[in-house]
């Protein structure tokens, strides 16, 4: 008996919400560790970057202004959707990364407690990294941080390519931060099988922008884009990332420098993308 | 006061708000007056505190206050021989220097205003011709707790007898609990009240008691209520409650004065009342006058200062100018 | 009655000027590296008075041989000294230096003045005050660096190589030094070219306080000394205050080294006044956001969004008050405004009027008379300025406002943040909530509410965007000069 053939899933980017094909038409092969096909996955163009800085933008009012209540729930939702879905991560990370299974569902699982740690930071990295100021004179003067608005990342290139893209993202969006991140250009699929969580979970449309592709042809791009506030350099360790940093100087953005692998859960990423924002007002009683 | 009862036809008011002049356009006007930031008004007074007089600018500047200052006795215990004791001071204030001039005014009780008149005798007169007024508190000072009728004989009386000029308390009562309209009609009828029969007016000095209306932002409505009604000036304090003049408040006195005079073209005199004690702390209101106002203020009928122990302050001053030592409490007469 | 002799005008005052009897300036000044005042290997400059042109001292000019010097002083003071002292110890050397600052106020406001042009009554009053209060609250911080919340184990960095700017030459030197210090780290720091003066008194009351040799290092020179330093290998910090063109030249030259980095620059702040907003002290804010300095501030509220129903009321009411400005003596305690710092400041600032003019805007100037000699600049405001308009956009640094209109709280919004600055903002109004609301959005480091130019030790400052990055004051201040710190 002649089994059923599989539909193959064809792999898109993810931006403003939707899921459009690379304006330059471009694929790339994404192979198995073994050498087998997987899939064509789109090979995303400076045009793609620029249109998913633009879908970025016009997202973070909306996203910064949610109640910090609000971003925890949705961050939350995330993590309760992909165990929802864990099952089909873990296949696709065993057959994309040549993982074992107990290596694969260790990454998924652990990429699953990085939304839940971050989706409780929402009200309150604002507590621990803001505080009154006791100035002297009538004023009341508080401190809070911000995020600091369009944030370009670089996804971890090597280890676990889910939970490297979670590990950079989660931190970014929790404060109202929306991102622009391009994916682990070897393993790609699971951060556009992520986009589709995104897309089916409460995230509007535009707070994360996945692209996948070359990050060494996208990233400067990215980092010499007027309208990015801000640089995380995390996988880009073998990309040239100092001329990166260079670029991004150009408009003063933040920069975070690489590491190696997945950046674990920490409350340093979350504040190292805000800004402090200071308020004096007068008081008295008369 | 029913919103729309129509409220006495001071010209005024009728000039800015309208004919239809009633508590409920008063109201109208005065709360949609700009608030005050107390943070900012204190900081821009202490900064007018830090100018530094020196040389001829002093001396002008003492010989000024002198010539600005209400010099006041009001006291229960006030007799014929203190009010002349106080005379004779505001006549010669320096028994050891006849160059320093003479006060603007003495400040005493209704009953006393005869007892004034008859000891400044032929200096009895207009202030800004270096002669001296004699200024009666009045309307049931320092409370108002009183009748209107009680008020306007108690100020007819002091004119009658000679009071150049008429400080009135309003009914802070009444202006604290939203009454404006009450306040304004007393101010009004005090006004007639300070009508002589050759048809001339006695000058009108309201004063505001800013000390209980508490805000600076019920000092300025209170201001402009003042002004409105018909007041000649806008005075802090009876110098009977504290905190009595300040120089924040005299500060925002003085912006209103100014912005009735950007309105109309008309000058409201100021006067600061109770707690200047110091020659540097009127010439701080002097300052605050001229870079407020402007320096044209700086004359009797536009500014006062309500004071006893200020005089005697700025003659020590005056003194260690002329002599270039300092002086002491015994070189001057205590009233 | 006695003729009273009135003056001309009794606000003309008579001439109050501070006394100079206090300052004991040396006739050159040498670079101040391992506690000693040693000779620098560049070509000596001079610094002058910018409100007379008169020359006041010679100053030692540091090249890349003394830039080395002074780093060595401070990684060797890093490593033997400072480092291994107790915190409460190195807090206690803060004290003292605070303490010292607050003995010698009179003598720091006058030369700050002297050399800087600002008015004696800024120096004295706000710069001077502000020195010591910057050294009392970092010193408290010294030995509680465990409970900054800031991380486990907060570490020094190492040596601080820092650059301030010419417009607060002493508050930046305590900014910038005080905590550094606290955090454990040591310093070399180079003044401004134009400004010197104060930073050496200072030295020298770092001798009085007797802090170990190194700790603090104070190079000057101009720009190239300050890239030497920045660019040094053995510097483990950079913190910049100036321009955003020499910071984004930093933020280059410095990627990839390692070097923790903080940036205070530039700024084009928005002072928005409202229709309700307390109409005299909104004036006076106005006044104190733009011309306080001459309006070298960084964070000067240098453009002015008026509600339109309320502009001419401003606008007049404005003109009114500054015709009682005083311009002129720095040290005559009532002068409102001092002299502009450098010539080259002032043709920068007369090119950008100039601009603003050509381009449409009206331009209206305070009356008032301009001394013969020294750098001088009338308060100056533009009206009809449209957001496109240069003026609107540039720094100008210097005594001139620039007044655009808004209709309602988001178009006002809209026009503050259109600028790729983000240091600080101005709102004026009675309506809490709308001063919160409108506070939330502006994307600026700092936001006064019904005030202006107001700073303290403990609160951060600093900015968005291309204002800069990093905080100074505050407990986020001190983790500009920690290891591990984010914030």
């Amino acid at each position: 008996m002649v089994g059923r053939l599989a539909v193959p899933k064809t792999y898109k980017l993810y931006i403003g919400g939707k899921f459009p094909r690379s304006e330059s038409g471009r694929t790339y092969e994404v192979l198995s560790k073994k050498g087998a096909f997987l899939a064509n996955a789109a090979l995303a163009s400076r045009k793609d970057a620029r249109d998913a800085v633009v879908a970025a933008r016009a997202a973070f009012g909306g996203w910064s202004s949610a109640t910090a209540y609000n971003r925890g729930q949705v961050l939350y939702r995330i993590a309760e959707l992909l165990e929802g879905r864990r099952d089909q991560f873990v296949d696709e990370l065993v057959s994309a990364e040549g993982l074992s299974r107990t290596a694969a569902v260790k990454q998924v699982d652990t990429a699953i407690d990085a939304w839940v740690w971050y989706a409780g930071w929402a009200d309150k990295y604002v507590q621990v990294a803001g505080n009154g100021n006791a100035v002297s004179g009538p004023y009341f003067n508080l401190s809070t941080p911000e995020p600091t608005g369009v944030v370009a990342i670089v996804a971890p290139q090597s280890g676990g390519s889910l939970l490297g893209l979670v590990s950079v993202v989660a931190p970014a969006i929790v404060s109202g931060n929306t991102v622009v991140v391009v994916a682990q250009q070897s393993a790609p699929l699971s951060a556009i099988s992520l986009s589709e969580v995104l897309a089916t979970s409460d995230v509007p449309g535009g707070v994360v922008n996945i692209l996948t592709g070359s990050p060494a042809e996208i990233a400067p791009w990215l980092a010499g884009h007027a309208d990015v506030n801000a640089l995380d350099l995390a996988g880009a360790g073998d990309l040239g990332w100092v001329d990166m940093q260079i670029t991004a100087a150009d408009t003063l953005k933040r920069v975070i420098a690489p590491e190696v692998g997945a950046p674990a859960p920490s409350l340093h990423r979350i504040v190292a993308l805000t800004e402090t924002k200071t308020v004096w007002h007068t008081k008295s009683l008369i | 006061m029913t919103p729309s009862a129509a409220l006495a036809p001071a010209e005024r008011a009728l000039g800015l708000i309208g004919p239809d002049l009633t508590e409920k356009s008063l109201r109208l006007h005065l709360e949609g007056l700009s608030g005050i930031d107390a943070v900012g008004l204190e900081e821009r007074a202490a900064a007018l505190g830090t100018r530094s007089i020196k040389t001829t600018s002093k001396a002008w500047a003492l010989d000024t206050i002198i010539r600005l200052v209400d010099l006041t006795t009001l006291e229960g215990a006030d007799t014929d021989g203190k009010v002349r004791s106080l005379v004779a001071k505001a006549m010669n204030p320096d028994a050891s220097d006849p160059t320093v001039p003479r006060v603007a005014a003495v400040c005493v009780y209704g009953d006393m205003v005869p007892t004034a008149v008859d000891a400044l005798g032929s200096a009895h007169g207009d202030p800004d011709e270096g002669n001296i007024s004699v200024a009666a508190v009045a309307t049931a000072f320092p409370s108002g707790r009183a009748s209107l009728a009680v008020k306007t004989l108690d100020t007819a009386e002091a004119v009658a007898a000679g009071a150049d000029e008429i400080d009135m308390v309003i009914d802070r009562g009444a202006f604290l609990s939203g009454n404006y309209g009450l306040v304004f009609d007393q101010i009004v009828a005090v006004k007639e009240a300070c009508r002589r029969e050759d048809g001339s007016y006695a000058h009108l000095k309201v004063i505001l008691e800013t000390g209980e209306l508490n805000t600076y932002d019920n000092v300025r409505r209170a201001s402009w209520l003042a002004i409105l009604a018909g007041g000649d000036f806008i005075k802090t304090s009876t110098g009977k409650v504290s905190p009595a003049a300040t120089l924040p408040v005299t500060l925002l006195m003085l912006e209103v004065v100014r912005d009735w005079h950007r309105l109309t073209g008309e000058r409201i005199g100021v006067k600061p009342a109770g707690g200047i004690r110091t020659s540097k702390d009127a010439i701080k209101y002097l300052v605050t006058v001229a870079e407020t106002v402007g320096e044209e203020w700086l004359q009797p009928h536009l500014f006062r200062f309500g004071a006893s122990s200020l005089l005697n302050d700025v003659l020590l001053q005056r003194q260690k100018l002329t002599t270039g030592r300092y002086s002491g409490p015994d070189y001057v007469t205590i009233d | 009655m006695t003729e009273i002799v009135k003056p001309h005008r009794f606000l003309d005052y008579a001439p109050a000027p501070e006394s100079t009897s206090i300052l004991h300036l040396k006739k050159s000044y040498g670079l101040f590296i391992d506690g000693e005042f040693v000779k620098g290997h560049g070509k000596p400059f001079l610094t002058v008075a910018p409100a007379t042109e008169e020359k006041i001292a010679e100053i030692a000019n540091a090249n890349s041989k003394d830039v080395d010097t002074a780093v060595a002083a401070a990684r060797r003071a890093y490593d033997r000294t400072w480092s291994k002292l107790s915190g409460a110890d190195r807090g206690k050397y803060l004290f003292r230096i605070a303490r010292l600052v607050q003995e010698r106020a009179r003598e720091l406001a006058v030369a700050e003045s002297i050399d800087n042009g600002k008015p004696i009554k800024e120096s004295r009053d706000v710069d001077v005050p502000l020195v010591a209060a910057w050294f009392f609250y970092y010193a408290g911080w010294a030995d509680k660096l465990d409970y900054a919340g800031l991380g486990p184990n907060p570490r020094a960095l190492g040596v601080a190589a820092q650059v301030i700017p010419w417009n607060f030459p002493l508050l930046m030197l305590a900014w910038k030094i005080a905590p550094a210090l606290a955090a454990g780290n040591t310093v070399v720091i180079k003044p401004a070219e134009t400004t010197p003066l104060s930073s050496l008194i200072l030295a020298e009351i770092f001798q009085q306080a007797e802090l170990p040799a190194g700790v603090v290092n104070i190079i000057t020179g101009a720009g190239d000394t300050g890239q030497a330093l920045v660019n040094h290998p053995d510097v483990n910090k950079v913190a910049f205050t100036g321009s955003t063109a020499v910071g984004r030249a930093i933020a280059k030259s410095v990627a990839g080294s390692g070097k923790k980095l903080t940036l205070e620059l530039g700024g084009k702040a928005a002072n928005i006044v409202f229709d309700d907003a307390p109409i005299d002290q909104a004036v006076e804010g106005i006044v104190n956001g733009i011309f306080f300095n001459q309006g070298h501030v960084c964070c000067a509220g240098s453009r002015l969004l008026v509600q339109e129903n309320v502009h001419d009321e401003v606008v007049d009411r404005l003109k009114l008050r500054l015709s009682t400005l005083r311009l002129g003596d720095p040290l005559d305690k009532n002068t409102d405004i001092g002299a502009i710092n450098s010539r080259e400041q002032l043709e920068r600032i007369r090119e950008l009027s100039d601009i603003g003019e050509r381009e449409g805007a009206e331009r209206w100037t305070a009356p008032c008379v301009i001394p013969d000699k020294g750098f001088w600049f009338a308060p100056t405001i533009f009206t009809n300025v449209s957001t496109s308009s240069t003026i609107a956009r540039e720094e100008i640094f210097g005594p001139v406002l620039s007044v655009l209109t808004f209709r309602t709280p988001a178009e006002a919004i809209a026009k503050a943040n259109n600028t790729p600055y983000g240091l600080s903002a101005g709102i004026w109004s009675e309506k809490g909530s709308r001063i919160l609301a409108v506070a939330d959005q502006l994307r600026a480091g700092v936001i006064w509410a019904n005030t202006f130019n107001r700073f303290d030790p403990a609160s951060p400052f600093g900015g968005y965007k291309e204002s800069g990055y990093g905080r100074e004051g505050g407990r986020h201040g001190l983790a500009a000069y920690l290891q591990g710190a984010s914030w």
